[in-house]
C-alpha cells in the first residue's frame, strides 16, 4: 500500500472514532521486530509511549522497521514507514509530513507538535538519513 | 456555602468546549487553571500600575513595591510564617528546591552527611541532591513506601541518624497522592539533629499550611499549580538558617554594598531574590492565595476529600483498571492502568472526549518503576471539579476500552 493509497481510505472515514479505529488497524499490521532490535539503543526518545525504530540503507535507500507498546502510535509507525521506505536521503529530506497528515485528515487529532511521538520519529528518521 | 458550580464561573477557560466536549479538566496536580480574579489584578497591573520595584523613586515604582511586598505578606498568612523576611520569591518549587541544594547544601554538606528523602519523590526532591551528593560527597538515602504507596513509619526512623543533616520528603505524593505526616517527621528530624525540608506542591492547592505548626524548616511551593500563574514560586525557610545561607545567583537587588574589590549581600529575602523579579506574577500569586483562603481552605479540603472518596469508588467499578496509590491517607490524585490499554492510547481516546489527564512518568520515574509500570495514567483534583468531571472520565474510560 502506498501513502496515496492511505490517504484514499481514511478520506472516506468520516469521524474520528472510525478513524481511530483503522489506525489501529494499520498498527496490527505492522511485523513484529526480532527480538534484538527492542533495546534503549533503537529507542526513539520524547514520545509518551515506547517507540523503537530501526533503519536500513539498501542501494541508497532507506528502509525502517519500528514498534510502539501503544496500538494507535503502532498506526502512526505503520503511516510513517509507509511514507518514508524506499526514499533516498535527499527524498527523505524533502518530505513533507504536514501536508500528509492534512491530507489523511489526522492532523487535527494527531498533528506532530504533540507529543504522541510523530515529531520524534521523523526527526528520527531525518536524523538516519543524515548519518547513514 | 462551598458552590463549586458557582465557582465554576470564575474560571472562564472551563466554559470552552474541547473537541465540541465539556471540558473535564483533570490535571491540575500538573497546573490549575486561573480564576477571573487572578487574570483581571495581573492585567490591571500591566494596564495601569506597571514599573519595576525596589528601584524607583517615582510613583509608579513605590506603588508596585508596595504590592509586590503585600504579596509576600498574603503568602505568610498562606502558610502562616513568623515573618514575612522568610518568603523568598522564586521561579517555582523545582527552582525553591535547587536554591536549598546550592546554597544550603553546598556550603554544609560533606562527606559522611546523609541526606534523607523519600521513593515517593518528585524529580524536582531528587536530581538536585543527587547533584549535591556528587558535589559534596555527602550520601543520599532513599526511604521505602509501601507497596500500596502508604507511609511507613519504621522505614523512614530506620533511616533516620546522627549522620543525617537533611530529611527532604513530599508533603503528598504527586503520582500517589499520599499525605505524609509531615509535622511527626519533622519532628523527628530535629531530633536527631537534621532539617526538615517539605515539597509542598500538591499538597497547599488542598489543604491548609502552618509552616509554624509543622515546625519544617523548609517548604516549597509553585505559584500556577496554586491557581496563580506560572513563574513565580515560594521558598520558605527559617530566617536563622536562610540567614547563614550564601546567595544563589548574583546580581542586581541582592547586595547591600558593591565595589571591584567586595561585595557584601542584602538580609533575606532580598539575598536570594537576584535581578528583577516576576513582578506581576508575584502579585497574581498572591491573588490567587487570597481567592484560596477567601473560599477556606477546609472547605476546599472538604469538597476535595468528597469528590476523592466519589472517585475512587467510581474508578475501582471499573473492570480491568488498577489504581496505584491506594494509602488511606491519600488526596485528590488518581493514577491508574487498564489492563488491556496503553496509557497513551487511552489518552488519545480521552483527549478526544474532553478530558484532560496526564500520562507518563510523572517527573517520578523511579517511583513509577518502582510501583511496577513505565507509564501510567493520573487523574488529580481541583477545587473546581465536580463529580459529573468524573463521571464523563468514567465513561470516556469505558469508551476507550471499546477501540482496542
Amino acid at each position: 500500500m502506498t501513502i496515496e493509497d492511505l490517504i484514499e481510505n481514511f478520506e472516506l472515514l468520516e469521524d474520528w472514532e472510525d478513524k481511530y479505529r483503522y489506525l489501529i488497524d494499520l498498527g496490527a499490521k505492522l511485523e513484529h521486530m526480532p527480538e534484538k532490535y527492542y533495546t534503549e539503543d533503537w529507542k526513539v526518545r520524547g514520545c509518551q509511549s515506547q517507540v523503537w525504530l530501526v533503519p536500513k540503507k539498501e542501494d541508497n535507500k532507506f528502509y525502517f522497521v519500528g514498534d510502539s507498546d501503544a496500538a494507535i502510535v503502532k498506526g502512526i509507525i505503520y503511516i510513517v514507514l509507509t511514507i518514508f521506505n524506499g526514499l533516498t536521503a535527499e527524498e527523505i529530506k524533502n518530505v513533507d509530513i504536514n501536508n500528509i497528515f492534512t491530507r489523511l485528515g489526522l492532523n487535527e487529532h494527531l498533528s506532530p507538535s504533540r507529543r504522541n511521538g510523530l515529531s520524534s520519529m521523523t526527526e528520527k528518521i531525518l536524523y538516519y538519513a543524515n548519518i547513514l | 456555602m462551598f458552590d463549586v458550580y458557582e465557582i465554576r464561573k470564575q474560571f472562564p477557560v472551563l466554559g470552552r468546549l474541547i473537541n465540541g466536549k465539556p471540558n473535564t479538566f483533570l490535571d491540575t496536580g500538573a497546573s490549575a487553571q486561573k480564576p477571573q480574579c487572578v487574570i483581571d489584578k495581573m492585567l490591571k497591573v500591566y494596564s495601569e500600575d506597571y514599573a519595576n520595584v525596589h528601584r524607583g523613586s517615582y510613583l509608579l515604582s513605590e506603588e508596585i513595591t508596595l504590592e509586590y511586598e503585600k504579596a509576600r505578606k498574603i503568602v505568610q498568612k498562606f502558610i502562616n510564617t513568623k515573618s514575612d523576611k522568610e518568603i523568598v520569591f522564586t521561579r517555582n518549587a523545582t527552582e525553591s528546591i535547587n536554591l536549598v541544594a546550592a546554597a544550603w547544601g553546598r556550603k554544609f554538606l560533606k562527606k559522611g552527611d546523609e541526606i534523607l528523602i523519600s521513593e515517593a519523590e518528585h524529580h524536582a526532591n531528587l536530581i538536585p541532591w543527587q547533584q549535591v551528593r556528587d558535589e559534596t560527597g555527602c550520601t543520599l538515602k532513599i526511604f521505602k513506601i509501601a507497596d500500596d504507596g502508604s507511609f511507613i513509619w519504621d522505614e523512614f526512623a530506620k533511616l533516620l541518624r546522627e549522620k543525617t543533616k537533611l530529611v527532604a520528603v513530599t508533603a503528598m505524593s504527586n503520582v500517589l497522592g499520599t499525605i505524609f505526616p509531615i509535622k511527626k517527621m519533622a519532628q523527628a528530624a530535629h531530633n536527631v539533629g537534621a532539617l526538615f525540608l517539605t515539597d509542598a506542591c500538591q499538597f497547599a492547592v488542598h489543604h491548609q499550611i502552618d509552616v509554624q505548626d509543622m515546625d519544617c524548616d523548609f517548604l516549597a511551593f509553585s505559584g500556577h499549580k496554586t491557581y496563580g500563574p506560572s513563574g513565580i514560586g515560594v521558598l520558605y525557610g527559617k530566617y536563622d538558617i536562610l540567614e547563614k545561607m550564601p546567595p544563589y545567583q548574583c546580581g542586581g537587588d541582592m547586595v547591600d554594598h558593591v565595589s571591584y574589590e567586595k561585595t557584601t549581600f542584602a538580609e533575606p529575602p532580598a539575598r536570594f531574590e537576584a535581578g528583577t523579579p516576576a513582578i506581576v506574577q508575584a502579585i497574581g500569586l498572591g491573588e490567587a492565595l487570597n481567592f484560596m483562603m477567601n473560599l477556606g481552605m477546609d472547605n476546599i479540603t472538604a469538597h476535595e476529600k468528597e469528590l476523592t472518596k466519589y472517585a475512587t469508588e467510581k474508578l475501582s467499578e471499573i473492570e480491568d483498571l488498577v489504581q496505584i496509590g491506594t494509602a488511606k491517607d491519600k488526596g485528590g490524585v488518581f493514577s491508574f492502568v487498564l489492563k488491556s490499554v496503553h496509557p497513551q492510547d487511552m489518552a488519545f481516546i480521552l483527549d478526544k472526549e474532553g478530558v484532560a489527564l496526564r500520562i507518563g512518568h510523572h517527573c517520578a520515574e523511579p517511583l513509577v518503576h518502582r510501583m511496577g509500570y513505565e507509564s501510567v495514567a493520573r487523574a488529580t483534583l481541583g477545587l473546581y471539579n465536580t463529580k459529573e468531571d468524573i463521571d464523563r472520565l468514567v465513561k470516556a474510560i469505558e469508551k476507550a476500552k471499546t477501540f482496542f
